[in-house]
């Protein structure tokens, strides 16, 4: 919901678009092939977005690499609202789905998928999500822009583009799917509710 | 949403966001971990003031799924049978740190008191005669499992209303989601205002039957009766109980709830109860999630007490 706000260009005069679809769509290929090569041709792989905007970015990677090896990939989201570590600096929130694939996720290689990363707190949240889950063989990261500031010890495995940002700055990721339209931009940081070096910003929103 | 007093408070978004809420926590109660860690170092206390066993059961597994404290405090063998009054053990309560409470008393509106005397949420559990905010909330759960929705639906409430707190709050939330409620009793089992609810009325549940996609059996509440309501229990069986031959009359997709406890051979036969169309022990499995839900929703945010603006404690 909030990210439709921004994308419906609240102040759009003041944000510059840093990557667009054709760049988005070069940087996933080349995550895509990354990962396969990681993972020694991923026969074990399950690709997890987080919610929101992780979600069609692991379908369009499952994609990208059914393509490649001529086998589908299993893929799935992840809702990390009930595990979030600011919780109570706001409303209780409306939760999303979470859907695993039917193969689950014990003894599998696990790839995270997430638009943003920034401080670090949703992907620990994402692994707390996943203990309860099961049990994966191991867990990767794989990142649309990496825009630094991180508070915990995390890093991504894949990342599509290092973003040098300042905290003055937010970066909005807009995809097709929920936005009508692939571009990443930066804008000058909102308000946000809560501490204002807290990084679990709203999803698929600006970060 | 700071408390959960009646379902008639609840706005239909509200209403609907509580039912959404429960269907992805139902995903919980499937999984080999079922529990969340959403509402660690929250405590919550069930203050029952009159006997149950589902409800306090529900309410407490729901609680301890969300990794909240729970303490269990019954009237019996308490300071309530030394005279203490509800305020006083309100008071003590809240002195305990107690961030939710969820009361069950046999005075009506002992909730909404309780509301104006404590700083945290007090999620009513049946209030007398009055209301139960959450088994309407899991039977309109139940019935959207079932059907696929709860607007337009055709709901018959089937006997003893008057003493139902199941059954008003059924009126105020099923009416609020979009459904038509008619209600069916002989016409002493029906409350003194039921004109001023917004539902129909009959005495004749043969008449009812086909035409509802929902029917709700209810129990005669024997123990809250102080005169005789109808003339013998197998009368009222005859007239108002649900056996095979009136299920066979109803549509083929319309399902048979009960909130239970269940006299079989009363109000339901046991080969109804029995029965594929009946979700008795489906409303039991529902009602974890949906005050799961409730307390996720009351407590798993920022809570809002008076002078500090919910702010994190």
């Amino acid at each position: 919901m909030h990210a439709h706000n921004h994308a419906g260009g609240e102040r759009p005069d003041q944000r510059r678009a840093v990557l667009e679809g054709p760049e988005i769509s070069r940087a996933l290929t080349r995550i895509a092939h990354e990962i396969l090569e990681r993972t020694k041709g991923g026969h074990d792989l399950t690709l997890l977005g987080i919610r929101t905007g992780g979600v069609p970015l692991a379908q369009r990677l499952a994609e990208r690499i059914e393509r490649v090896e001529q086998r589908p990939v299993p893929w799935g989201a992840l809702d990390i609202t009930m595990y979030r570590d600011d919780l109570r600096l706001a409303p209780a929130r409306a939760l999303g789905s979470t859907d695993i694939p039917p193969e689950g996720v014990d003894g599998r290689t696990v790839v995270l998928v997430d638009d943003v990363l920034f401080s670090g707190r949703t992907v620990r949240a994402a692994l707390d999500a996943l203990n309860d889950l099961g049990r994966p063989r191991a867990v990767q990261l794989a990142v649309l822009v990496d825009r630094g500031h991180r508070e915990l010890p995390i890093r991504a495995d894949y990342v599509g583009k290092n973003l040098p940002t300042s905290l003055r700055e937010s970066v909005t990721v807009l995809l097709e799917e929920l936005h009508g339209r692939d571009a990443v931009l930066i804008g000058p940081a909102k308000p946000r509710p809560g501490a204002p070096e807290s990084a679990a910003a709203t999803p698929g929103g600006a970060r | 949403m700071q408390h959960l007093l009646s379902a008639g408070d609840l706005t239909r978004d509200e209403a609907l966001l509580i039912l959404d809420t429960a269907r992805e926590l139902s995903q919980v109660s499937e999984r080999s971990v079922k529990k969340l860690p959403t509402l660690r170092g929250r405590t919550v206390v069930n203050l029952f003031y009159e006997d149950s066993t589902r409800t306090r059961i529900s309410f407490e597994a729901a609680a301890k799924r969300m990794s909240a404290d729970v303490i269990n405090f019954s009237a019996r063998g308490s300071s309530v049978s030394k005279g203490e009054s509800l305020k006083d053990t309100a008071l003590t309560l809240q002195a305990m740190g107690a961030d939710g409470v969820v009361i069950r008393h046999s005075a009506p509106g002992a909730a909404r008191r309780l509301a104006d005397w404590v700083d945290g949420v007090v999620i009513n559990a049946g209030d007398g005669t009055h209301e139960h905010p959450t088994q309407a909330l899991l039977d309109a759960y139940t019935m959207r499992e079932r059907l696929g929705r709860v607007e337009g639906l055709r709901v018959a409430i089937v006997g003893d209303i008057r003493h139902s707190r199941v059954a008003r709050s059924n009126v105020l939330l099923l009416t609020t989601l979009g459904a038509e409620v008619t209600l069916v009793a002989p016409p002493t089992l029906l409350p003194v205002s039921v004109d001023t609810w917004p539902c129909a009325v009959s005495y004749d549940l043969d008449e009812v039957l086909p035409k509802s996609d929902v029917v709700m059996m209810l129990r005669v509440q024997a123990e809250r009766m102080h005169s005789s309501f109808f003339p013998s229990a197998r009368e009222y069986s005859r007239r108002y109980g649900l056996d095979a031959d009136r299920l066979a009359r109803m549509a083929d997709h319309a399902i048979v709830m009960h909130p239970g406890p269940m006299v079989r051979g009363m109000e339901i036969s046991a080969e109804v109860a029995d029965s594929a169309r009946s979700t008795v022990t489906e409303q039991v499995t529902n009602g974890v999630s949906v005050r799961m839900a409730v307390l996720y929703l009351l407590l798993g945010g920022a809570i809002h007490r008076p002078g500090n603006q919910g702010e994190p404690r």
